[in-house]
């Protein structure tokens, strides 16, 4: 399945994301890392989960109200119920143990010039390639 | 105040989101299918995420004591380039190639209501239980 190049929506999203970074960090003196801060409202809850989960709340409503204001958010699962779920518990598993995602390592930890956040998404970048490349390519899909 | 801030800072992160097309789990796949349905967006997002926050951080870090509504920055203290960061950032990797969901993209998405991104969420939340479980109660860690 084919999705359009959107440079320009690409830039203004990625804008707004590292706008939200750099908010969080001014005014709570955060990281905006999303497996980081969804980790602080799961149990054992964080002392300061109430701030969390506003923010939390806060990016699910987004997009909520952009649907109902009647913009259309192009979505599509191209994988297998079975897949996402087992998929899932590794993303939370792996984000975890490895102290972070796209946001908290990709976006924050390089923005800070932090040699583990670096590490850390070059090898999650490849690792997704690889399998993204397995699982089309290799499998033809699952 | 704090509250309502964070409420405010989460809808700039989901719009963004969702403006970026990252909550798309088909177009985020296909920046990494460059074998097949090539979409570079993903590198873009990444980009003007990444230039933003730089320049952003170091206004705040240059002219800020402290934050806003906060005594001190909470930055991460470990600088340790070990098997936890490698391993958990390839599984994470892998996880985020079958599924195309990563957290940042999965949270924004359930706003738009669909099943699949509930059931990925929850299974998400699993994982991170079981992760923190296992390095607190076997590896004495302390997790993040």
């Amino acid at each position: 399945m084919t999705t359009e190049f959107t440079p320009l929506a690409a830039a203004l999203g990625g804008l707004l994301i590292g706008l939200a970074s750099v908010l969080l960090m001014a005014l709570h003196g955060r990281i905006a890392g999303m497996t980081g801060i969804v980790g602080g409202i799961v149990p054992p809850l964080a002392p300061d989960w109430p701030w969390r989960a506003s923010f939390l709340a806060g990016s699910v409503l987004a997009p909520f109200l952009m649907l109902a204001g009647g913009i259309d958010i192009p979505f599509d699962v191209p994988v297998s119920t079975t897949a996402l779920i087992v998929g899932g518990v590794i993303v939370g598993f792996g984000a975890t143990v490895g102290s972070g995602c796209t946001s908290g390592h990709g976006v924050c930890g390089i923005a800070r010039l932090s040699p583990r956040s670096i590490v850390a998404t070059l090898i999650f970048m490849a690792s997704t390639f690889a399998t993204v490349y397995v699982v089309r390519h290799v499998l033809g899909g699952i | 105040m704090r509250i309502v801030l964070a409420l405010l800072i989460g809808m700039v992160f989901g719009l963004g989101i969702a403006i970026a097309g990252m909550a798309n789990p088909a177009k985020v796949l296909n920046f990494f299918d460059v074998a097949g349905s090539w979409d570079p967006s993903l590198l873009v997002v990444m980009i003007s995420a990444l230039v933003t926050t730089a320049i952003g951080y170091r206004l705040v870090f240059g002219r800020l004591e402290q934050p806003v509504l906060d005594k001190t920055f909470n930055l991460p203290v470990s600088r340790a380039i070990d098997a936890r960061l490698i391993g958990g950032s390839a599984l994470f990797g892998i996880g985020w190639g079958v599924t195309g969901f990563c957290p940042g993209g999965a949270i924004p998405a359930l706003g738009l209501g669909y099943t699949e991104t509930f059931l990925f969420v929850g299974a998400m939340m699993l994982g991170i239980v079981a992760a923190r479980a296992l390095q607190t109660s076997i590896l004495k860690v302390q997790s993040v």
